[in-house]
């Protein structure tokens, strides 16, 4: 056992360099799908008919299909239309499309939340309706969505894993690799997860910690 | 050329591969489900328990089981567990990763339901003479329900969803039935895209019938 835990130890920089690559997944798929989701939040608030059915399809599709399909579909699907892009955006792809229609449930209940009489105000003082939100209701949302958007945040990085499967070369991939390479499966699953939770239990401690403040706050 | 790619998705044999595949999937979602809800509830009823080591357990349960990326834990069940001697059949090995993921997400929801039910209630049903376990089975679980059911729901949703990661460990079900229909005949596109219709068909019937219910009991 203990001679296993020293091969493990000496695979540790493999570990951290896929840590990294999930990081840097995570984070630049959070992004994209922090500007999918404001998009598609604001179709769903838009006082328009057309816009508000076309925000609510994309919502319930990307919802209700699993993640590995949507990842899929940009890796394989994309290729046999000429769509040709390097692995690790197809990933990033899925994940933020997937993630996206989380986020924009996210906004639209925080936009949704601030009274509507403050939107009508700012209107009826001759904002655009992008200025009211701009600067009347996003503003107050932003309390109201930091909590459940940081719950995505921690989804994200856990879905990450998922990449692996496409050969990103991300934590769970080189966890694969290290343990085939080696034989030793248990307690390189133990190492990855004890690095997962290293990133995923301190977020989850701040969306707890954001949820007690803004409760108190009101 | 590119409509035969969609036309053959059509051919009663495809359709029926996609249904044996859609079987598995729902198979495997429905015992897991009935599974976590029992372990979930079980941890729920532990994370309220006067002995606090218990108390403790079940929180770190919960907390690390449901900051896992489920792809590990299904790769755990199945490549590591054997070395613990416990060997699983790719079915039991998928369906035991998912119960263990989704045990810990139920057993936060029968908590926020258990937490919903005023403090008062508890302590009259405590002095009325009920031992503990008679509180938590006549007087918080059933009002308790009514606030669970919609985020069961969607947790259900979730583990139909989830249910495609056991294809990574080679179980034939619905995803992976579409990847053989695929390489078969070099459709990817349109394969995924009919595969992912029909996970949307299942799911949002789910999620209209869940939030029917969430009407339905909030008239109540």
């Amino acid at each position: 056992m203990s001679s296993n835990w020293i091969t493990v130890f000496s695979y540790t920089p493999n570990l951290l360099g896929g840590l990294k690559v999930t990081i840097y997944i995570s984070l630049t798929a959070l992004l994209l799908s922090l500007v999918i989701g404001l998009i598609v939040a604001v179709f769903r608030t838009f006082p328009n008919r057309l816009l508000n059915r076309l925000g609510l399809a994309y919502v319930e599709f990307f919802q209700n299909t699993p993640l590995i399909i949507q990842v899929f579909f940009f890796y394989l699907g994309g290729p046999s239309i000429g769509i040709m892009l390097p692995r690790v955006y197809c990933g990033m792809l899925g994940l933020a499309v997937y993630t996206g229609a989380y986020i924009a449930e996210v906004f639209r209940a925080g936009i949704q939340a601030v009274p509507s009489g403050q939107a009508e105000a700012a209107r009826s003082s001759g904002m655009t309706y992008l200025q009211a939100m701009r600067y009347v209701i996003i503003p107050q949302a932003v309390k109201i969505v930091l909590p459940p958007l940081g719950n995505q945040t921690i989804n994200l990085v856990k879905n990450s894993a998922i990449l692996s499967t496409i050969a990103v070369g991300d934590l769970m991939y080189q966890t694969n690799i290290a343990s085939s390479d080696t034989f030793i499966v248990f307690e390189f699953f133990i190492f990855a997860a004890l690095l997962y939770l290293c990133i995923t239990v301190p977020l989850s401690q701040l969306v707890n910690l954001m949820e007690r403040r803004f409760k108190a706050g009101h | 050329m590119e409509l035969d790619k969609w036309l053959v998705l059509l051919k009663p044999v495809n359709l029926l591969f996609v249904l044996t595949g859609l079987w598995l999937t729902i198979k495997m979602a429905l015992v897991s489900i009935v599974l976590s809800l029992a372990i979930g509830t079980l941890i729920a009823v532990l994370r309220s328990s006067g002995f606090a080591p218990i108390r403790w357990l079940a929180l770190m349960y919960t907390e690390s089981m449901r900051n896992l990326p489920l792809l590990l834990l299904v790769f755990f069940s199945y490549f590591a567990m054997p070395k613990l001697g416990i060997n699983l059949s790719i079915y039991w090995a998928a369906v035991v990763a998912f119960t263990v993921f989704t045990s810990a997400l139920v057993a936060e929801i029968v908590r926020g339901g258990i937490q919903s039910v005023p403090r008062g209630q508890v302590e009259a049903a405590i002095s009325s003479g009920m031992t503990y376990l008679q509180t938590m089975q006549y007087v918080i679980l059933p009002q308790a329900m009514k606030k669970m059911i919609p985020p069961l729901i969607s947790q259900f949703v979730t583990l139909v969803k989830d249910t495609s990661y056991a294809m990574i460990i080679g179980a034939s079900e619905l995803f992976e039935h579409g990847k053989l229909i695929y390489i078969q005949y070099n459709n990817p596109l349109q394969t995924l895209f009919f595969v992912a219709v029909v996970y949307f068909v299942v799911n949002y019937s789910l999620s209209l019938y869940g939030r029917y219910l969430e009407r339905r009991l909030a008239t109540d």
